[in-house]
């Protein structure tokens, strides 16, 4: 079940939530849509899922244009919106029965489906107990049983972990990687960390266009930075800054030499080489040939964080 | 597969009803509805000694300018403001199985409310023999407003995500109708009749004599229809 989005544009009044964005999400692919509050996220989601149409541009469900063939679309996608708006004075059961019949299930594969998802999102302890006293985690699964009653090929789940404690982010991360596997998944999320945890490509959207598109690793890599090797070496030298720095700037590919500390003996340096060379062997080698000895040596990888930092405050 | 174009307005109207029924909102309308009528019906019965249905025919169109409104005013409004309307149009449900399985349900709760009333009918035939006729047609009236009023105040809630408002525009809306037959002799004369032809009270009065007149019943059907129409072109404004 693959989804295509062409040139999508949504006008509010005159300024632009979306600005002509294009994307393909193949079927079976986790894609996460990552960018700073406002972005046009959940702007995007509410288009794919049919609430509301696109100023201009088209989305395409299984070659299903979602303003022509509405329903159609509608029946094949499970959604989970942005705050998981819920009846709060409807018990878990049925809710979740009244949300299968409106997906047009009937008879007997209500009750079994109703079965499945009270297993597979773990609500059996709470499945007669009314939603508006259930816990902000609990009612986060029963937001994700309701999206998938119907067993959709497509799943469009708008900030799922929002609100949630690590331990309830966990669980939820694990079972969409659980059920992703089968589906077609778009999630949304300004948590950096669930994007490298869940998702096959993650596409970062600021101001309404795309500006990065990727997997996690290679965007990772593809807005790297210089490299930067943080060293602590343990050396007799009264001036590590005359004595050991010099020695250092010898080494290939080093940029920039910096100490940050210095006591007793210990120097803790920063060191600089030009992006993409690790350099990690090369001061290794000359520390052992100059006879100090090595107590640290981390390298610094361009974390997504910086990344998606840098792509949305420019 | 929900091959039944309009599958969904059972489930919808189910919800809807349980909605009602679940919580104290379905109960205190009803009390509060049988309390008034009641008071009036029993002061009619024992100071004025007139045993007849007349003073309840007269007296629920009243009750039901704020009634009504009162019932419908969160039909649409409240899934607005908590997000779940969101949820209910991207499932596959038409527009106007929604609008029509939330009219059902206040529809039956009018018919819940106006039920009890059937004891005053009871009483009067102890008593005596009432002409039973325009008692079937007068009901028949109550449920044609209370539809048409239903239908309005749904629209109403369509407008908004605030249910005070919700309210307000339902009974304004109402009210118009309510007065239209009303206030003729302000009219010009030229437009009198058109005006007195929209008045839903002039149309009610009618049935409940007893003469059920197409035009009567045209008119309930076309106002009732135009409002449902309404409330579902209003749903579908967040396409626009």
């Amino acid at each position: 079940m693959s989804i295509a989005v062409r040139n999508l544009v949504k006008m509010y009044g005159d300024t632009a939530a979306i600005n002509d964005i294009s994307f393909d999400v193949k079927t079976g692919e986790i894609l996460g849509f990552l960018g700073p509050n406002g972005a046009g996220k959940t702007t995007t989601m509410k288009i794919i899922t049919c609430y509301m149409p696109p100023s201009s541009g088209s989305v395409e469900v299984d070659g299903m244009n979602t303003a022509e063939q509405s329903l159609e679309v509608r029946r094949k996608i499970g959604y989970l919106p942005e705050m998981n708006p819920l009846y709060l004075d409807m018990n878990v059961l049925d809710y979740l029965e009244y949300s299968a019949q409106l997906h047009g299930l009937r008879g007997g594969a209500v009750q079994q489906r109703i079965k499945e998802m009270v297993h597979v999102c773990g609500l059996e302890d709470v499945r007669h107990k009314d939603i508006g006293e259930m816990s902000k985690g609990y009612r986060q699964r029963v937001g994700l049983a309701q999206s998938m009653i119907h067993d959709p090929e497509v799943l469009i789940l708008d900030e799922p972990t929002s609100g949630l404690d690590p331990n309830q982010i966990a669980e939820i991360r694990t079972l969409i990687k659980h059920l992703g596997r089968a589906k077609t998944v778009i999630l949304s999320t300004h948590i950096l960390s669930e994007v490298q945890a869940t998702c096959d490509r993650v596409l970062i959207i600021h101001e309404g266009k795309i500006v990065a598109n990727g997997s996690p690793a290679q965007l990772q890599q593809e807005f790297q930075g210089a490299d930067t090797i943080t060293m602590e070496i343990k050396a007799v030298a009264a001036d590590p800054q005359a004595e050991i720095a010099p020695r250092l700037r010898t080494v290939a590919y080093v940029t920039g030499v910096t100490l940050l500390a210095h006591s007793e003996g210990r120097s803790t340096f920063e060191i600089h080489a030009d992006k993409g060379n690790d350099i990690r062997e090369a001061l290794f080698r000359t520390a052992v040939s100059e006879g100090w000895i090595v107590l640290e040596m981390h390298r610094r990888v361009t974390s997504l964080e910086e990344v998606f930092h840098k792509l949305t405050t420019a | 597969m929900a091959a039944f174009p309009l599958s969904n307005v059972g489930p919808i109207y189910r919800r809807e009803i349980r909605s009602y029924f679940n919580s104290p909102v379905a109960y205190v309308v009803i009390v509060v509805f049988l309390a008034i009528v009641g008071w009036y019906f029993s002061n009619n019965l024992f100071l004025m000694n007139t045993a007849s249905m007349r003073i309840v025919f007269e007296l629920v169109p009243l009750v039901f300018l704020f009634f009504v409104p009162a019932v419908t005013m969160r039909l649409l409004a409240e899934e607005k403001k908590s997000g779940t309307l969101e949820l209910l149009t991207t499932k596959p449900v038409r527009d106007v199985e929604i609008v029509l399985g939330k009219f059902l349900a206040a529809w039956t709760l009018l018919a819940a409310t106006l039920a009890p009333t059937l004891v005053y009918l009871v009483t009067l035939m102890v008593l005596g023999t009432p002409d039973l006729g325009p008692v079937v047609t007068g009901y028949l009236g109550l449920m044609l407003t209370g539809g048409v009023y239903i239908a309005i105040g749904l629209f109403a809630s369509s407008l908004t995500e605030n249910q005070i408002v919700a309210f307000l525009i339902g009974m304004v809306i109402i009210l118009a109708f309510f007065l239209a037959d009303k206030v003729l002799l302000y009219m010009p004369a030229a437009i009198a009749p058109a005006v007195e032809y929209l008045g839903i009270d002039y149309h009610f009065s009618n049935i409940a004599r007893g003469v059920i007149d197409s035009r009567d019943i045209i008119y309930f059907g076309s106002v009732l229809g135009f409002a449902l129409m309404t409330a579902t072109a209003s749903l579908e404004r967040r396409k626009w």
